[in-house]
């Protein structure tokens, strides 16, 4: 019984695991993208999209390929929230609009454009093609504990991972993390230092919002099975509070996000009524909010949140 | 002997707006020379030197460097000129340690010329080779050829134990620093120890510093004057911006002047006076003493003992402060940056609620004794108490930024006038009225404050504190980054708070202004009290001694609490 909800906890926090590792990726680089949950509707139904243009170049269901089924979509996925996280970058950076009030925007905007589109996408057959992203390893012995919680997950479990793996690697053991991390603390400073803070912002963002975008993919593709339903944005926001979490940390996100995702089923597995479960469903926000509050009495540098997070950088700026 | 030319500027022009910084600016650098760069605030020396530190691009002119045409238009391409500049307001990040800041944003760099020859060599056969030899030597084809990617890896992987270059040209100039250490640990001279490291680590030929010695103790600005002779030695050209005469005339081979943003004259150190630059700097001549009148009727108006503050880093910031500021006197307070000054100042105008001691003050009509600890600004001005207060922070805690200058007139008297109803008729002629007689450079009353130079915005700050007609006005470092021609204004009109019988409390930093200009000076350090001397008799040394005593014993618990 234990070992299921463990199963379903980090099956259901991949979503999200997506989506933090890309909003830090986003944040470290000094902008605060509130578009995530509209990005992550919008890579959802990118992925859908691809995943329907493949469907239909086949001649016969039966010839589906596994590898082209998982892989197309993730690119459309990829493509599509990338493309939104660049039209971010766009504004805020280029034209130097409001952080706070763009990110808004872009998941209005990404929810409606997700809600109109996904009634154009015909997916018919799309339960069979979800086959190819719940199954990746051959061996699927439920009995055995160790084979359910390590080995039976679908390919997208094991991408949110490593991702998140390589994500804290690079921030905090390469070049290319300490210069981004400048970017997101002091642009002038690393402008001076002679890093592009232009192309740094734009390659976090869009690589940023690429990742996330994946998450809404996965929701519905694998976690849902091929069925469409309108509460992505709901993920997203729980990943932005993720991000807050894992104190701007990716390898703390893998962590965060499978407590989160454990707290947020864990009403189905008790014997509670309708109201309870929605005031169960609560406590990752409490949690996330007993995080910062206990981040900011501690008051330690390095766990604060990057310097000008959420501030345009201009630098012919007169101070 | 002449030495050759490094830097030669030609016809700079830069604009922001409708203002122009620089008008057809010319500058030349040499080799091997300390150059001085002077020029009252607002004349674009600063802005000058961004464009040749890639910060600003120019609207028109040339720039040449050892006598060919560049341009630059990014910070990187002034560290491919080799030229590194070190900002007045350091760039450096808080949660990096040295290295981190030190490293940050170098390019790889790869010998591509030196790896293909080595290839070339390795490709062709030596004679009659066995097969174990020709083994051998594809291996070696096979590793040089990889050598571009190792030395990429090798560049983008952070190792634990990287900095070793950095600590080598530590111990060339002879700079004592742990590089270990984040900068948020740092003392103002250690950080600034860190900015020159970096520019020498991205190889620079020509330093640009700007303002270097403002924040620094007599003791550490000598010892950063050393290296700079040290770095000149070696075949530097080093630009030097300044306002403090007497440092121009000690360390400098050369000066420029510039002056409302055009260059005036470059002349020889060793051939010109003190008078000379200053009439260069101001356009017309200019007496630079300061009238200290004998204190008239000197009554006690505010009174301070026993005061002590422990801050929310759980550091004793004052320890037991007392003292007491009269009527119609100037008391200085000396001290390195960061001894408390700042709390000390915060505490009696009301914004350290947890301050423990006595703070009382002298009503002038009936000499009715006032509490003023545990008070807010409101309560204290609501006593009928007129305390004015120049926070060293202008921009942070004295104006805002983006409101112009009648609405930050206003932040004095929003709650004048009818109703709901704001009053902006008087906050408006006074706004003009200081613009007038403080000869304020802005274009008009509507444009936000942050966009003046640093003067003007102190102009106008003090200008509003002492419209307010105060009893007690305090300022602290009131003339940080202004020139010659604004500090003295500043001066003469604390001069005549004085002469008007208000009690004036002065933070400085130059210690010579403090001599010339207070009637007593209270030397803090470490948020103690080492001492109060009277400004007619007292001496640099004297004061600068009682600045550092017991500083070593103050400062190591506190770094340590800091660091665990």
């Amino acid at each position: 019984m234990f070992v299921i909800f463990l199963f379903n906890a980090i099956r259901f926090s991949t979503t999200f695991m997506f989506g933090c590792t890309g909003e830090t990726i986003t944040e470290k680089g000094g902008n605060l993208n509130l578009g995530i949950p509209g990005i992550m509707c919008v890579g959802a139904v990118g992925g859908c999209i691809g995943e329907s243009i493949y469907l239909k170049s086949l001649s016969d269901i039966s010839r589906i390929n596994p590898f082209l089924a998982v892989l197309i979509p993730i690119l459309f996925a990829m493509l599509f929230s990338g493309a939104l996280g660049m039209l971010y970058c766009f504004l805020t950076v280029t034209l130097r609009c409001n952080q706070n009030v763009t990110g808004l925007a872009i998941t209005t905007f990404g929810v409606g454009f997700t809600n109109f589109f996904i009634t154009l996408v015909d997916r018919t057959n799309f339960n069979v093609a979800s086959k190819s992203f719940t199954k990746f390893f051959p061996i699927q012995d439920a009995s055995n504990w160790f084979v359910k919680l390590f080995l039976s997950y679908g390919v997208m479990v094991y991408l949110a991972v490593i991702i998140a793996i390589i994500a804290a690697i690079i921030l905090n053991k390469t070049r290319l993390g300490l210069n981004l991390k400048a970017v997101g603390e002091n642009p002038a400073t690393a402008d001076a230092a002679g890093i592009s803070v232009t192309a740094y912002k734009y390659g976090a963002t869009g690589i940023g919002s690429a990742i996330a975008g994946l998450g809404g993919l996965f929701y519905i593709m694998d976690y849902l099975n091929g069925s469409w339903e309108y509460s992505i944005d709901a993920m997203g926001w729980l990943a932005i509070a993720l991000v807050i979490f894992s104190i701007w940390r990716p390898n703390w996100g893998i962590l965060g996000s499978i407590l989160f995702g454990a707290l947020y089923i864990a009403p189905s597995y008790l014997n509670v009524s309708f109201s309870q479960k929605e005031l169960l469903k609560m406590i990752p926000y409490i949690v996330t909010i007993f995080v910062l509050i206990v981040s900011s009495i501690r008051n330690k540098k390095e766990n604060q949140p990057p310097a000008s997070l959420g501030l345009s950088y201009f630098r012919e700026e007169r101070y | 002997m002449e030495k050759a030319i490094a830097i030669q500027m030609k016809g700079i022009t830069k604009r922001f707006g409708e203002v122009i910084a620089n008008k057809d600016a010319d500058l030349d650098v040499r080799k091997g020379e300390i150059l001085a760069l002077l020029g009252e605030n607002g004349s674009g020396k600063t802005t000058l030197m961004n464009m040749l530190a890639g910060i600003y691009f120019p609207d028109e002119g040339k720039i040449y460097i050892d006598g060919k045409e560049v341009v630059i238009r990014s910070p990187r391409d002034a560290y491919n000129h080799k030229i590194g500049m070190i900002h007045q307001h350091f760039k450096l990040i808080d949660v990096y340690n040295a290295i981190d800041n030190i490293i940050l944003g170098e390019s790889f760099y790869f010998d591509e010329a030196a790896n293909k020859a080595k290839i070339a060599s390795l490709k062709k056969p030596e004679g009659n080779e066995s097969r174990k030899e020709k083994f051998k030597r594809n291996i070696k084809l096979l590793a040089a050829r990889l050598e571009k990617a190792g030395a990429y890896i090798k560049f983008n992987w952070l190792s634990r134990n990287r900095g070793e270059d950095i600590r080598a040209i530590a111990d060339k100039y002879g700079f004592a620093i742990d590089l270990k250490k984040k900068i948020y640990d740092m003392s103002v001279s250690e950080k600034q120890t860190v900015e020159i490291i970096k520019v020498l680590y991205r190889g620079a030929d020509i330093l640009i510093l700007d303002e270097p010695t403002a924040v620094l103790t007599p003791q550490e600005t000598k010892r950063l004057f050393d290296v700079i002779r040290n770095m000149r030695d070696d075949g530097k050209s080093i630009i030097i911006i300044t306002h403090k005469l007497n440092e121009v005339l000690s360390v400098s081979d050369r000066v420029a002047v510039l002056r409302k943003g055009e260059h005036i004259a470059t002349v020889n150190t060793a051939e010109t006076s003190e008078t000379e630059l200053t009439e260069m700097m101001v356009g017309k001549k200019v007496v630079l003493n300061i009238d200290r009148a004998e204190p008239k009727n000197p009554i006690d108006r505010l009174t301070v003992s026993g005061l002590s503050l422990i801050n929310k880093e759980n550091v004793k910031v004052l320890d037991n402060v007392s003292f007491t500021a009269r009527a119609g006197e100037i008391l200085g307070i000396a001290g390195v940056a960061g001894s408390g000054q700042r709390e000390l100042l915060e505490a009696i105008a009301g914004l350290q609620p947890a301050a423990t001691g006595k703070i009382t003050y002298f009503k002038p009509e009936s000499n009715e004794a006032v509490n003023l600890r545990a008070k807010t600004p409101t309560q204290i001005r609501e006593m009928g108490v007129r305390l004015s207060f120049v926070p060293e922070d202008r921009l942070g805690m004295g104006l805002v930024g983006n409101m112009d200058i009648v609405d930050n007139m206003m932040l004095r008297s929003y709650k004048k006038g009818k109703f709901f109803f704001v009053d902006r008729k008087k906050p408006k002629s006074l706004a003009e009225n200081i613009i007038k007689s403080l000869e304020v450079a802005t274009p008009g009353t509507n444009i936000p404050v942050r966009r003046l130079s640093g003067g003007n915005v102190q102009k106008v700050l003090v200008g509003r504190e002492i419209a307010s007609s105060p009893t007690v006005l305090m300022a602290a470092y009131p003339v940080r980054g202004l020139d010659i021609n604004s500090s003295y204004t500043i001066y003469n009109l604390l001069n005549k708070q004085k002469e008007n019988g208000v009690a004036v409390i002065f933070v400085g930093e130059d210690l010579d202004v403090l001599i010339e200009l207070c009637d007593r000076i209270m030397v803090i350090c470490g948020g103690k009290i080492t001492g109060i001397v009277d400004g007619r008799s007292a001496t640099k040394e004297e004061i600068g001694l009682l600045m550092t005593k017991g500083r070593q014993m103050e400062q190591s618990p506190s770094t340590v609490g800091q660091r665990g």
